[in-house]
């Protein structure tokens, strides 16, 4: 290895530059294709899957998981939400084996051997923590301050809020709330076609260049940033 | 719904990965009528053009390339006494689906086992004293010597154009290769990927700390590639989708890159997607299949009749065809009566994630293969494993498959949600790197497969059911491999360190994604009492099925199983053209 790939002259970046553009330029047609979910202003998306009053559960619970407080953007600014709408009304976990008989005390080592599907998880989940924020606070998880909205989370999360004392033994809480998770960081982090990471923000926050795909210049440059911004499965740039 | 038969066919191939693409071109070539049915659909190159598998979530969270767990799972459980459980999502391993298989989204680390890997049972007899080893341990030697089957590992790598540093050319060790690779007839086909990063850094150090270090051998070409049967690869761009995804740069070898595209050109040779192999159908004497029957697209029942039956349907896929047509007697680990499901095993993963700071890995700029390892640490070339009790060993390496965002590791304490984990991800995406291992896992007398009595498949047919958990003398080995992991990674001075090895008390976790190197329950060896297969993959029992893949593996060795794969399916290609065709019938007596 070369001394010199440590350190790469300006010209040797500007030419790297020069080399990635073309692979990953875009024809019009396909910035022009860039619409869609891509477009979406969360203030004005209807759900599709979730009802007017899981859709305020949700924002709110979003806004939590990654808030817009601190480096980075938030869930909400970048339509995480309409991700999650989108990826229920479009069948998540239609790929679940569901036969039964369903072993409930299963060891976790075993994985998923629920009876609730992705869909049924958020339904149910919502109206019983919707049911928790009322009793404990006489109002409804949206209004809470910060901090009681993150320690209902915390006690989702940590099985504190108890499903089946509510009723409803067929479903852990913290299974409702990592499936929210993990969908709002999938969101968060996935190609914007599917409507969230909203103009890339997240991938320009932590320095991804999404579907660029074309290193050729650059594997061998070792501990120097690569210097271009992301781009879009749809050809439009950040 | 309705009964069809088709045409007859001199061979039908259940199942077009790499094993079934193998047989189906070597065959065809012979001027055999040959037609291969696959399950999934079709999946031509142009489906995968820049920029369409540049998306983390479809191919690499929701498996898009992959068979879903609702067609095609199967039931777990770790001893015989348990009831067991449906895997309902994946994660300990994928199988794929569709033409190409997993070949079609592999990640294209192309290596060989060692000359001991082959002899184990010979090893440990020779090195372990009597007794000091797990007596449920089943170990067994392939059936063929080292010499037999290089020319056939040779011809795979050139099949796949394997980019890597030759380490034993005929016998003389070569620099910068690995030394205790088995000789080889010819060099690799081309010059190794380009290092990364986080696989320089860790060459150096293991180099500095004494070990072997070499370019992890690979599918992904690193130059222009024209293979044996004059199909092309174009050198990899790096584009950092490769583990999990088709690729978008026709430069990984897999079956539509370097096999389909010539055989698909052939008269004698015809494919259907979406058709599900139900069973083989045997003649009463179950001594000889007539064909196998499928349901094709429209639910229809279809038989294809034909003289020779391929089953390339992957390894477990291929013991529970065997297992619902009546093939051979299903193994009973009690008496150790029958052949088929015994000896099945599987690997383990463990790693060590290192932080830096002040580094920048660019992780996204990166090939499935890339990366450094060393075989310093596998059976017979190291003394520790007989002085603590254990037979084994691992690949040892620093790679980086993949770096796109979602999953990204961080450092110990940060949180999982919140404003920590958000400014997390700003601050450690792209500051990481891995060492990791993969090992090698024995096969015992209580590791089996069989049917499931309470599950069923869309198509009413039992579930394979998987009987499997760790051995104490894979966890030691996990203990013994974490102390040399950790010690290259204290050496290489990151900000912090978070590691993940088994513990001596660990079950086998199904929910995190090991590998889909699973082998075993159709082994090959030298008599039909312990095996299914003889050294050509014919079953010992219906001499006219075939049964290439990682079935045939009497336990699972540190390399990745596909160069064996697609050598001995070559070997068995061999076997049927120069000798089966000839006079059907066994090829092995017994
Ligand atoms: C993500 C990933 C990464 C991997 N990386 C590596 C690596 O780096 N190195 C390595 O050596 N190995 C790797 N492997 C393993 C490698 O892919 C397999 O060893 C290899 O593809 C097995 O080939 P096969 O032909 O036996 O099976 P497959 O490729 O699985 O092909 C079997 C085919 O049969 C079809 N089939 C199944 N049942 C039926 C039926 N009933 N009727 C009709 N068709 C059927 C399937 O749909 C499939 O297309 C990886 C696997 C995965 C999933
Ligand atoms: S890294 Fe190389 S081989 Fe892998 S998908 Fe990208 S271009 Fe193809």
């Amino acid at each position: 290895m070369s001394k010199d790939k440590f350190s790469p002259s300006r010209r040797t970046i500007l030419m790297a530059t020069a080399a990635a553009v073309p692979l990953v330029s875009v024809p019009v047609y396909r910035a022009a294709r860039a619409d869609g979910l891509e477009g979406v202003e969360l203030a004005q998306y209807q759900p599709v899957f979730f009802s007017a009053a899981e859709w305020q559960f949700l924002l709110a619970a979003c806004d939590r998981l990654i808030p817009a407080e601190g480096r980075g953007p938030g869930a909400l600014e970048t339509n995480v939400p309409v991700f999650i709408d989108q990826q229920l009304h479009n069948g998540l976990g239609d790929d679940v084996y569901m036969a039964g008989p369903h072993k409930a005390d299963a060891p976790s080592t075993l994985g998923f051997q629920g009876t609730f599907t992705p869909q049924q998880s958020y339904r149910t989940g919502i109206k019983l923590a919707q049911q928790v924020a009322q009793q404990k606070h006489g109002k409804p998880f949206e209004q809470l301050a910060p901090a009681d909205k993150d320690a209902l989370l915390t006690a989702l999360q940590k099985n504190e809020i108890v499903f089946a004392d509510l009723g409803e033994p067929g479903l852990k809480a913290s299974s409702f709330f990592n499936q929210m998770l993990g969908d709002a960081k999938n969101g968060y982090l996935a190609d914007p076609m599917y409507g969230g990471n909203k103009d890339m923000k997240a991938w320009v926050a932590i320095g991804f260049p999404g579907a660029r795909a074309a290193y050729t210049e650059w594997v061998d440059q070792h501990n120097v940033k690569y210097p271009l911004g992301p781009v879009s499965v749809s050809g439009k740039r950040a | 719904m309705s009964n069809i038969t088709n045409d007859e066919v001199d061979v039908v191939i259940v199942g077009l990965g790499w094993a079934g693409s193998i047989m189906a071109i070597e065959l065809a070539k012979e001027g055999l009528k040959v037609r291969a049915l696959e399950r999934g659909p079709d999946r031509p190159p142009e489906d995968f053009a820049y920029p369409k598998p540049a998306d983390q979530y479809a191919y690499a969270i929701k498996n898009k390339v992959f068979a879903t767990p609702r067609d095609a799972a199967l039931t777990v459980r770790y001893n015989d006494s348990e009831t067991a459980l449906p895997t309902r999502k994946w994660g300990a391993f994928a199988p794929g689906t569709g033409v190409g298989g997993s070949g079609l989204h592999w990640t294209g680390v192309l290596i060989r086992p060692t000359t001991t890997d082959l002899k184990l049972k010979t090893y440990a007899d020779h090195a372990y004293k009597r007794g000091s080893l797990d007596p449920d341990m089943r170990i067994k030697d392939f059936p063929f010597s080292w010499e037999e089957i290089e020319p056939f590992y040779d011809k795979f790598d050139k099949i796949c154009g394997l980019s890597g540093t030759t380490g034993n050319l005929k016998g003389v060790i070569q620099p910068g290769g690995d030394p205790f690779e088995g000789p080889r007839s010819s060099p690799y086909p081309l010059p190794a990927l380009h290092d990364t990063y986080n696989s320089s850094l860790f060459a150096a150090t293991a180099k500095k700390m004494g070990y072997h270090p070499f370019p992890n051998p690979s599918a992904n070409v690193s130059q222009a590639w024209t293979n044996p049967y004059g199909a092309q690869l174009a050198p990899c761009n790096y584009c950092g989708y490769c583990s999990k995804y088709p690729c978008l740069n026709y430069s990984k070898a897999s079956p539509q890159t370097t096999i389909l595209d010539v055989v698909k050109r052939m008269p004698n040779f015809s494919y259907r997607a979406n058709a599900n192999v139900i069973r083989v159908d045997l003649h009463a004497d179950k001594k000889t299949a007539k064909g196998v029957t499928y349901i094709d697209e429209n639910k229809n029942e279809v038989f294809q009749p034909a003289k020779i039956v391929i089953l390339s349907s992957f390894q477990f896929a291929n013991v529970r065809l065997m297992m619902l047509s009546g093939i051979g007697q299903i193994y009973n680990p009690l008496t150790e009566t029958g052949t088929i499901g015994r000896n099945y095993a599987f690997l383990s993963n463990g790693d060590a994630t290192l932080f830096f700071k002040d580094k920048h890995f660019n992780p996204f700029a990166t090939a499935g293969a890339t990366g450094e390892m060393f075989n310093d640490i596998s059976p017979g070339n190291f003394e520790d494993g007989i002085k603590l009790g254990f037979i084994g060993g691992a690949k040892i390496h620093s790679s980086q498959a993949t770096g796109a965002p979602i999953g990204t590791s961080l450092p110990k304490g940060t949180p999982g949600w919140g404003k920590g984990w958000k400014e997390g991800m700003v601050d450690w995406y792209g500051r990481s790197m891995k060492i990791g291992i993969t090992t090698t896992c024995q096969s015992y007398r209580g590791h089996h497969l069989d049917l499931d009595p309470n599950y069923k498949d869309p198509w009413g047919q039992p579930l394979l059911r998987m009987t499997f958990d760790w051995r104490q003398n894979e966890l030691k080995l996990q203990r013994y491999l974490r102390d040399i992991v950790l010690g290259i990674a204290k050496e290489l001075g990151p900000d912090s360190i978070s590691e993940n090895f088994l513990a001596l008390d660990s079950h086998w976790d199904i929910t995190k994604y090991v590998s889909t190197h699973n082998v075993g329950g159709a082994i090959m060896g030298d008599s039909p009492r312990d095996s299914a297969l003889n050294r050509y993959l014919q079953s010992w029992d219906v001499h006219n099925v075939f049964v290439p893949g990682g079935n045939a593996f009497p336990q699972n060795f540190q390399a990745n199983p596909t160069a064996t794969i697609g050598a001995i399916t070559l070997f068995a290609a061999e076997a049927i053209k120069n000798q089966y065709l000839k006079n059907p019938g066994p090829l092995v007596q017994v």
